[in-house]
């Protein structure tokens, strides 16, 4: 018999390991237990999403990839219909540190491509994924390394492969950060003058867009004497990338970025510091392996706490998702997906357009009074609909648990619990009562049929609750 | 005449913006001799004097030069320059070079404006997303993507039920928070409801005979032009385009990014002169830094020293400041010294023009530029 308790934990663990769960969901990890579902999450295996031919069939864009917005939309339905949440998720982190976007390369297949290379890598070794990272040909056109040549460095990607992929500001030189460039020279983009050419012309025919590949060219790279970080030698990047990786602040830095997207948005007390240096350890005795880092932080006794429990304000995209995956949305093609993707953008987050090389600014600063009217207005439109399987499924279970005629206290505290469970404040849940007191005069609602008054009560309460300011936050 | 109250607008450039092919020392041979690809011909320059002239996709901020209306801030920067987009963008932001801060200049302005916060409207960002130059905590700041559409539970069709629900949430964004998060989130909430309900009704009032361009920064500009022609008490309004991050293809992509800024920017104030409106609005150009004098052969890399624009009626305009030397010697690690600090500016703006003290907004004392007509 399961506890509300262990709902709540699972619950929790779902929003920050996946993009929420259903109910159905959360009982089958149940069943399996917290511990096999953290190493189940690690290890991803069919993600049984929706498949490529179906989507073709019905999207052209996401197809040819003329627009970005195509490839936008096909992630997020990779997001919304995967069996391996925590791929997708951490997929999304890597994303967001990596950030690489769609303005400067016009080329979304580049693109998904890397999303994909985020999909393999992930989870593996953390030196792995610096060398695929560096050898990513968007990467290479979005931080200039096919301008960085032997007798010319352009610096730009051994600055941020230091200060924004791997170590953080004040732990390396502006030398270094040019010895770094240097190890980078001669890696490139292959045929990039007919890919330039084909860029010129902006030419999706016959084929859409073609792939791009790596090149290492020996003629182009600096074999010269190099001086990293204290170590002396002719090194090329993979030397200078295990150099990086044994570096503590490389495993300090990678562990508080995980941390501040699995765990808390703030790192400011012993409990958080605590937990970070039990990731760095794990980093270093696994050699690297981001599996055992977040193992470790999904484990620990914080990331189980109640302090944990709603201390990150969800990004766009994770509420964007989630709200689809709880409402039981866009599980078959549907056209309007193309616009959630200028959902995500309207909240701040465009997936495959970071304003920066830095990424979004994350944490509260997701919140704005223009962003927070974009997520309340598409949630309560996502569950305010009956005919969503997500929000039918909700219906039923209520009738089954309740009855078919319901109380209004029963009603939202039934809906509090079936789309989380979720917390909320005494304010909020006297509001809401208020709110279908006064949507039901005050009587028992029929909730026999989904398209009696009570089941739109169902829906527009369950619309009122992704509204709240507890919905905000995972 | 009823006098109206004066207002900032604020251009971002995002990126970091090429300022040596912005405002080119075309009279200067070194230039020539550091940028052998990525240049600005001297028969294309728009000549300001015998040294120095306007890249010619500026030619709409070129007409106002003309007329005396654009201050050009030379060589605006900062000590120490960091060629990092956040933290130099950051550092903008918040006005503090030297330690990490939280409060946005603006935000202190509209703060300082506004103190009771009696209008949620009095800083509007336009796009989507908050500029940390507004963000203060308290201090409300709407942000629009899109005027038109603006507003909560837009999608329910039955009004009735959408009374309900906004009487809902007015209530659940008014309890108290149990912690800062939650208080912000409510503040938030209550602050959107309130402007919503406000800045829908600026576009129905509006009618010009300026047809902004359909691009980003422009429709903004036209939305701005929007609220500002409605009267809704908007003191700080901004936004932001880019990306002027022209590692390479530079030539291409910062004529097309500065065609959009300069007819945006040059629209806009036909728009207010059309309204009889230009005297009250100024208009404030930045980008967080420049870019290094020596090209890689296709663009330009991170660099330091920069230009800001202060365009308007009622700006005394000119170049102000020093246009940096790019001899070799006198060179920055490749990059231009800078000979003013941005706060100065910012203290022009917030002294001269809007009549409030600088000093706690900018976090010191500054010397002052004298192009805020007196």
């Amino acid at each position: 018999m399961m506890s509300t308790q262990d709902v709540k934990l699972m619950a929790h663990l779902m929003r920050r390991a996946g993009f929420s769960a259903t109910r159905s969901e959360l009982e089958k990890f149940l069943d399996k237990g917290y511990e096999q579902t953290v190493e189940d999450l690690l290890s991803p295996g069919d993600p049984g999403n929706m498949p490529d031919d179906l989507i073709r069939r019905y999207h052209v864009e996401q197809s040819e990839l003329r627009e970005l917005s195509g490839a936008g939309a096909y992630w997020l339905y990779r997001m919304i219909t995967t069996n391996n949440p925590l791929e997708e998720k951490l997929t999304l982190f890597w994303h967001g540190l990596f950030a690489t976007g769609y303005a400067k390369l016009n080329q979304a297949r580049a693109l998904l491509n890397q999303i994909d290379m985020f999909r393999s890598y992930g989870l593996g070794n953390f030196k792995d994924l610096l060398i695929k990272l560096s050898q990513d040909p968007a990467m290479i056109i979005w931080l200039d390394n096919n301008d960085n040549h032997k007798d010319a460095i352009n610096e730009n990607y051994g600055r941020e492969l230091l200060e924004l992929f791997s170590m953080g500001i004040g732990n390396y030189t502006e030398d270094d950060v040019k010895e770094c460039a240097r190890a980078f020279t001669g890696w490139t983009l292959k045929n990039a003058e007919y890919m330039a050419m084909r860029a010129g012309k902006d030419s999706i025919w016959p084929y859409g867009r073609i792939a791009w590949h790596y090149e290492y060219r020996n003629d182009d790279h600096d074999e010269g004497k190099k001086t990293f970080l204290g170590h002396e030698g002719n090194f090329n990047g993979e030397d200078v990338i295990q150099i990086i990786v044994d570096q503590h602040a490389t495993a300090k830095f990678v562990a508080t970025r995980l941390f501040q997207f699995f765990a808390s948005d703030d790192v400011d007390s012993e409990s958080h510091d605590q937990v970070i240096s039990e990731m760095v350890d794990a980093y270093f005795d696994s050699g690297y392996e981001i599996k055992a880092v977040l193992r470790t932080l999904f484990n620990s006794d914080y990331f189980k706490s109640q302090e944990c429990m709603y201390s990150r304000v969800k990004g766009p995209v994770e509420s964007v998702v989630g709200t689809a995956r709880l409402a039981g949305s866009y599980q078959q093609p549907h056209l309007d997906v193309d616009k959630l993707w200028f959902q995500t953008m309207f909240m701040g987050q465009g997936v495959l357009a970071p304003p920066t090389v830095e990424g979004w600014h994350e944490g509260v600063e997701w919140i704005d009074s223009g962003s927070l009217v974009e997520r309340v207005n598409y949630a309560a439109k996502e569950f305010g609909d009956t005919t969503k399987s997500g929000v039918r499924d909700i219906i039923t279970r209520l009738s089954r648990t309740y009855s078919e005629q319901i109380n209004v206290p029963d009603l939202v505290d039934g809906c509090l619990d079936l789309i989380g469970p979720i917390q909320v404040g005494d304010n909020t849940r006297d509001s809401l009562i208020d709110f279908v007191s006064e949507f039901s005069d005050n009587n028992v609602l029929d909730i026999s049929s989904f398209d009696s008054k009570g089941s739109k009560c169902v829906a527009q309460t369950l619309g009122l609750i992704a509204s709240t300011r507890e919905y905000q936050l995972a | 005449m009823e006098k109206r109250q004066k207002s900032l607008v604020v251009v971002q450039l995002s990126g970091g913006n090429d300022y040596l092919n912005t405002v080119v020392p075309y009279g200067d041979d070194d230039y020539y001799d550091f940028r052998k690809t990525v240049r600005i011909e001297q028969s294309d320059v728009l000549q300001i004097d015998k040294m120095y002239g306007f890249n010619p996709h500026l030619s709409p901020i070129k007409a106002l030069y003309d007329q005396g209306k654009v201050a050009v801030i030379n060589g605006i920067g900062y000590d120490n320059p960091n060629r990092s987009h956040f933290r130099s963008m950051d550092i903008w932001h918040t006005a503090l070079p030297d330690e990490i801060g939280s409060e946005g200049w603006l935000g202190r302005v509209i703060r300082e404006l506004d103190p009771k916060s009696e209008n949620v409207l009095t800083g509007v960002n336009f796009g989507r997303g908050l500029p940390r130059a507004l963000g203060v905590r308290g201090v409300p700041v709407a942000s629009v993507g899109n005027l038109e559409t603006y507003g909560l539970f837009t999608d329910m069709q039955d009004e009735a039920e959408k009374s309900l629900a906004l009487r809902a949430f007015t209530h659940m964004y008014g309890g108290m928070g149990k912690d800062s998060v939650m208080e912000y989130l409510g503040q938030t909430g209550r602050d959107a409801l309130k402007g919503a309900d406000i800045l829908r009704t600026a576009p129905a009032k509006y009618s010009s005979t300026i047809e902004y361009a359909n691009n980003s920064v422009a429709q903004n500009m036209k939305s701005m032009a929007q609220v500002l022609l409605a009267d809704l008490g908007t003191r700080v309004f901004y936004t932001q385009h880019g990306s002027f991050d022209t590692h390479s293809g530079e030539i291409i992509s910062h004529a097309k990014l500065w065609d959009e800024v300069s007819g945006a920017v040059a629209d806009f104030y036909d728009d207010l002169k059309e309204h009889g409106r230009d005297e009250e609005v100024i208009v404030m150009i930045f980008s967080e830094f420049g870019r290094r004098i020596k090209d890689n052969g296709s663009g330009t890399d991170h660099g330091s020293g920069g230009v800001a624009f202060v365009i308007g009626s009622d700006i005394k305009g000119g170049m102000y400041g020093q246009y940096p030397s790019i001899k070799q010697a006198d060179q920055l690690e490749g990059d231009l010294h800078f000979n003013n600090d941005f706060r100065s500016t910012y203290s022009t703006i917030i002294d001269d023009w809007f009549g409030l003290d600088s000093v706690p907004i900018v976090n010191g004392q500054f010397e002052k530029f004298d192009f805020v007509k007196a």
